[in-house]
């Protein structure tokens, strides 16, 4: 067990640069293209497409429809996590598949159900509109079908975590005289952070990204309801790729910033807890 | 024994994956003639492409049929016209990023014009063909609900307290900027100054609850979600989707609209390296028949050709058509100061500070 550099299976160097060689192509390739194309523009042509008044309000939206809904899955991703692993009770196998749905589903027909639900007319909108609540065609709107494609998530990053979980460790927490509260916040949720860091960060990545879905039911309207891949694909329709990609740089460089962050305050968390 | 099994059949597996994946990345395989040959006897079989915009699936469908038979008849030549459709401008972005469009028939002059200023279409395209290479036009009309309730009848009915209107957004949209368009030349075209147009369009989009991103986006919020008193759509739309309503919708034809050019173009760089050329030209001359002229007609798009168009007069309404010539350049004029970035539409939205 000393000496680290002797692994049971060989192949290091190979699987590494497979490793490199397939991330370069899937991954590095197309964002450096981004970059590319966003470098044939001047900087004043930069900055003039990616700092309108318009496109803050967007990024704005964006990120904040995002974080709040990747927050909304934080807690009920785990919630639903929580039920599936500890509650034996039947149709849980057909309830732990449905999870997965949002995946498969193509967010388009997401957007598109959701937005004739949720409007003034449809079968929950109808109830929401005497409290004043417009849901379709709003901020709120956005916020649903993000909660919607960042689900499984959550879910997914959590569940395995609490099935390894030893339900013993609460008992013992109990049988120390550990309120319940405190078994929950002291026992049970170190454990689960890195966990529920990364579920979080995964959802929030991907509600950033998500167009097909938003368009249907946010109305689009500029400075209310307008998500930055709009504007993507408004600079595109104008023939401007440069533009384009310049919207796409700034998306990129702010989505990755905060990934870093997350995935550093995540193995923060995991050594803070061992 | 088991694992061994369940690994060849893996293997199988993605074996078929990827044989079923790659082949679609040489197209035509068999067809594949690098070098063409000093013109044989013409080829038996020809396969054009034709990429076109969202709306025209059935129109082209029906040309395509009606060509070929008349095509093989005529030169012996078995033509298969493949289609392809999607949003306008993507469309033309496809093309310009390499699919191997012969003809394209697009939505407006600006998508098609963006193929030609990357030179796989020669300039001077828009007189090759008769009427400025416009087998059709449309214009956008009024859908209203049954007895229009609202009693629209104009535009100017469109800014009345109370009213809602349904158009895509002008940014993403053909439908949308020529509705625009048209709104805007309603004012300037009868006597209103550019001050009054500008107050004339932030009105009418105020009374936008929702702007979708494409022609079919808005269709589905009038007419299934029932949002709206009034959709600015695509006479040809306009008359699907009301054939679709079985009675909840009426037309409405403002006293003026825009000419809406959906131009057809042979794209030179392809055809000339396809050699498909003699069959491109063929497909769009025939477009201008009389025959295709009333397979245009009977899809709800105007016919170019005078005699057709007279025949169907009590399906197109003669209101005033303006010419995008009467309000800018032309289109890629009036698009950049009206749409474009820092136009008038990104003013109607600004904020108040």
């Amino acid at each position: 067990m000393a000496n680290v550099n002797r692994r049971v299976l060989p192949g290091f160097s190979l699987t590494l640069g497979y490793t490199l060689f397939y991330l370069s192509i899937l991954v590095l390739l197309p964002i450096i293209a981004v970059f590319l194309k966003a470098g044939s523009l001047s900087f004043p042509q930069f900055w003039a497409a990616v700092w309108t008044e318009r496109a803050r309000a967007a990024y704005l939206l964006t990120f904040g429809t995002s974080l709040a809904a990747a927050v909304i899955n934080l807690l009920l991703g785990s919630l639903i996590a929580w039920v599936l692993v500890r509650y034996p009770f039947p149709g849980r196998r057909f309830i732990d598949s449905l999870v997965d749905m949002p995946l498969a589903l193509p967010t388009a027909v997401g957007g598109l159900v959701y937005a004739s639900l949720y409007v003034k007319t449809g079968w929950i909108g109808r109830w929401l509109e005497p409290f004043g609540i417009q849901a379709a065609y709003s901020r709120l709107g956005i916020v649903l079908v993000l909660v919607f494609v960042g689900l499984p998530f959550v879910v997914r990053t959590v569940q395995p975590v609490l099935e390894e979980f030893d339900p013993e460790s609460e008992e013992a927490s109990a049988s120390l005289g550990a309120t319940r509260w405190q078994t929950f916040s002291q026992v049970i949720l170190p454990a689960l952070y890195p966990a529920l860091i990364t579920g979080f960060a995964l959802a929030f990545a991907r509600s950033i990204g998500e167009y097909g879905s938003v368009v249907f039911i946010s109305g689009n309207m500029p400075f209310k309801t307008e998500i930055a891949p709009i504007l993507i694909v408004a600079r595109l329709e104008e023939f401007a790729y440069g533009e384009a990609t310049a919207i796409a740089v700034v998306l990129l460089v702010i989505s990755f910033t905060l990934l870093v962050s997350i995935n550093l305050l995540e193995s923060w968390s995991r050594r803070h807890a061992s | 024994m088991k694992r061994s099994r369940l690994l060849s059949l893996l293997l199988l597996g993605a074996g078929g994956l990827g044989a079923w994946l790659s082949s679609d990345l040489l197209p035509n395989a068999s067809a594949a003639d690098p070098a063409p040959k000093p013109a044989p006897a013409p080829p038996k079989e020809v396969e054009i492409l034709n990429v076109s915009y969202d709306p025209t699936r059935e129109l082209w469908k029906a040309l395509d049929e009606k060509f070929a038979a008349k095509y093989a008849q005529e030169t012996g030549t078995k033509v298969t016209v493949k289609q392809s459709h999607g949003g306008s401008s993507s469309q033309a972005r496809a093309v310009i990023d390499g699919l191997e469009a012969d003809v394209v028939t697009l939505a407006t002059a600006i998508d098609t014009d963006a193929i030609a200023k990357k030179g796989l279409i020669k300039d001077g395209w828009l007189d090759r063909l008769p009427n400025h290479s416009l087998p059709y036009t449309s214009t956008v009309v009024f859908v209203v609900r049954k007895g229009n309730p609202k009693g629209v009848k104009d535009w100017r009915d469109l800014i009345k307290p109370g009213v809602e209107v349904i158009t895509p957004n002008p940014k993403t949209s053909g439908n949308g900027y020529l509705s625009f368009f048209s709104a805007w030349g309603s004012v300037v075209l009868r006597g209103g100054s550019r001050d009054d147009a500008v107050k004339y369009v932030t009105e009418l989009y105020k009374h936008v609850p929702v702007l979708d991103s494409g022609a079919r986006g808005s269709t589905t919020t009038f007419a299934q979600k029932q949002i709206g008193d009034v959709q600015l759509a695509w006479e040809n739309e306009a008359r699907l989707e009301l054939k679709e309503s079985r009675g909840a919708l009426e037309i409405i034809y403002p006293e003026i609209s825009i000419r809406a050019e959906p131009h057809v173009a042979v794209v030179d760089g392809n055809v000339d390296r396809k050699g498909t050329r003699a069959v491109a030209e063929a497909f769009l001359k025939y477009t201008y028949t009389d025959e295709a002229q009333e397979v245009i007609a009977a899809n709800f798009y105007r016919p170019t050709n005078e005699g057709v168009l007279k025949k169907h007069a009590a399906d197109f309404p003669a209101i005033r058509l303006f010419n995008i010539t009467e309000i800018a350049k032309d289109i890629l004029d009036a698009h950049k100061q009206l749409i474009g970035d820092g136009g008038v539409f990104d003013s109607i939205y600004k904020p108040k500070s």
